[in-house]
């Protein structure tokens, strides 16, 4: 399995964008995730997929430090970006987090003005420009995320005048207005109707060109129809009765769901348990 | 949920659907009684007030003598005492509350102490006012005059600016304890989605979370100054009681709600009735005050839902 990610490696001209080395992942002295060792690929997409509970949405918010936030949380191993450690103490979280953004479960668009949702990230990372350039960012980002049309005539209007799925376009529209080289997105259909997630599918295969998209889902449909590569995780019981999360199998998605090597994924894809 | 169609489940009872009206109703008196009560106060001020208003008029709001033995009333000292000590009293303390309203919503701090701090400034909201008086008798005045003494001014003690601190430090858990809440309710999501594209923690507070909360921080302030516009006792032991107006806020002044405290007891005639017209005139300050929050509230809140 190494050597079919490395020669996939190989074939893509820039290098892997995160390398993931021995990780284990702790809340407290509770051990949420084990021994995770992986590489993604650039300007691919990448799912995470597996039951719920067995660190999916841990290990994707280790990629941009989300974690640091909880008080207890606390990784061993290393998190390579670009050949970096993450978790070398030099590194500063927020630069990590502005090259590395992400889009949640639930549209959270902030109170504001659709204009200044878009407008907030570049303006808390510095932008020099004046009125017209910020306009030109704001409509850019806003094509990016196919949403422009919808919303160019009420750009002065709330966000959560939108509907649920327009919000979350709004939200990738605002991680993609700083430019950012990953989008990390955590299960971002999971609260839209059908429609809504057929656009934000065909969003991410378009921006898949110009980001890397790291995606938790738990719509095995989903992964087939937009990942490249796909990582399934799965979680065992522990003596001291809990669970820990591993990841069992990783690969090209067609080899995940067509030709499983483990009878863990095989049970999972093909629906036998999760 | 219709009974006859459901198995299992039991037709309520002819009493407990009189009861359940009986409550409804009883629940509906009791909040158009309090209401009533708020009219019934201003109704009866209003009256008591009349003599004074025919006398007098509009003038009194501008006149600026008070002598009871000539009977010659006008309120603008007090009422300029009133505003002036109540804004000040903000100017202190809503940076100051906003400051520690963020400080305790956040975890800056382990969650044991912010709780304890929390409990104690919710402590000082529950201290006497007279209380308070004394302590700026006997505490604040004196430092004051160690204070400006550097300076090597002469300071009296009693005066606009000790009573605003007073008031300040009255209407402080008021501030954070409105805010703090309002902050500590915002969806954890806002956070995390302006952290995740590269903001600060300082940035996402003040560009993020304080914008969100506004509509209560902005309740929060208005409620305390409501408090420091009505608050009588702790203000009328050390602001002088000297019905002028000066615009050195060393000077000793007055307002509304330590006038009435004075100078109840002994009014007897048209004086009565002008302390009713200076009451009522405190009445429709708070209640401007108020409905100004309520409009700056759903102003803000408009933009966003
Ligand atoms: N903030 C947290 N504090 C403590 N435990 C957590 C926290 N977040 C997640 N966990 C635990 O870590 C494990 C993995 O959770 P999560 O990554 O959310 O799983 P998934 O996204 O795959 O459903 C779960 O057992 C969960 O209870
Ligand atoms: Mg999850």
């Amino acid at each position: 399995m190494v050597e079919q990610v490395a020669a996939q490696t190989n074939q893509t001209k820039t290098s892997t964008v995160f390398k993931i080395e021995d990780c284990d992942i702790y809340y407290g002295s509770y051990k949420a995730v084990r021994d995770v060792s992986m590489e993604i690929p650039p300007n691919q997409i990448t799912s995470f997929i597996g039951p719920s509970g067995c660190g999916k949405s841990t290990i994707l918010r280790c990629l941009n430090r989300l974690n640091d936030l909880i008080e207890i949380f606390h990784l061993t191993g290393k998190i390579l970006y670009h050949g970096q450690n993450l978790y070398d103490s030099d590194i500063d979280p927020v630069e990590v987090r502005r090259r590395i953004g992400m889009v949640f479960q639930r549209p959270n668009p902030f109170p504001k003005t659709i204009y200044d949702n878009i407008a907030y990230g570049p303006r808390i990372n510095g932008f020099k420009g004046d009125t017209d350039e910020m306009d030109a960012l704001v409509e850019r980002s806003l094509k990016r995320a196919v949403l422009w049309d919808e919303v160019k005539d009420k750009l002065q209007e709330s966000g959560f005048s939108l509907s649920g799925g327009q919000q979350q376009r709004l939200c990738i529209a605002r991680a993609v207005a700083v430019d950012p080289e990953v989008v990390l997105m955590d299960e971002p259909c999971s609260a839209l109707d059908p429609i809504s997630t057929l656009k934000i599918e065909e969003l991410m295969m378009e921006l898949r060109e110009k980001y890397t998209i790291v995606i938790v889902t738990h719509n095995m449909q989903q992964a087939t129809r937009v990942a490249d590569k796909t990582a399934f995780f799965n979680a065992v019981p522990t003596e001291s009765g809990g669970k820990v999360g591993y990841l069992a199998e990783f690969n090209d998605t067609q080899e995940i769901f067509g030709n499983p090597k483990e009878t863990a994924t095989r049970d999972y894809v093909t629906g036998r348990f999760g | 949920m219709t009974a006859s169609d459901v198995p299992n489940t039991r037709s309520r009872t002819a009493g407990e659907k009189k009861f359940d009206g009986f409550f409804v109703g009883l629940t509906t008196a009791f909040a158009i009684g309090t209401g009533l009560l708020l009219l019934a106060i201003s109704f009866i001020i209003l009256m008591a007030a009349i003599p004074a208003i025919r006398e007098f008029g509009l003038q009194f709001v501008i006149a600026s003598t008070w002598n009871p033995v000539q009977d010659a009333y006008g309120a603008l000292p007090m009422i300029y005492g009133t505003l002036v000590s109540a804004f000040i009293a903000l100017l202190i303390a809503v940076p100051l509350g906003l400051g520690v309203a963020i400080f305790l919503s956040e975890n800056f701090i382990p969650l044991k102490i912010r709780t304890v701090l929390v409990f104690m400034i919710e402590l000082l909201a529950a201290i006497p006012s007279v209380v308070y008086g004394l302590w700026g008798i006997f505490v604040l005045i004196p430092a004051m005059k160690w204070f400006f003494g550097l300076f090597g001014l002469q300071f009296i003690g009693p005066s606009m600016l000790t009573a605003a601190l007073i008031l300040s430090i009255m209407i402080l858990p008021i501030i954070i304890a409105i805010s703090r809440d309002s902050l500590a309710s915002l969806p954890p999501d806002l956070r995390q989605a302006s952290l995740g594209i590269g903001a600060t923690r300082w940035g996402t507070i003040f560009r993020v979370l304080i914008p969100a909360a506004v509509s209560g921080i902005v309740g929060g302030i208005m409620l305390a100054l409501g408090r420091a516009m009505g608050e009588t006792m702790a203000a009328t032991m050390v602001i002088g009681n000297s019905n002028q107006i000066s615009l050195s806020l060393l000077e000793p002044g007055n307002t509304i709600a330590s006038l009435l405290a004075n100078q109840f007891a002994e009014a007897k005639g048209l004086q009565v009735s002008a302390l009713m017209y200076a009451a009522f005139v405190l009445v429709i300050m708070t209640l401007v005050v108020n409905i100004l929050a309520q409009v700056i509230v759903s102003n803000v809140k408009a933009k966003y839902d």
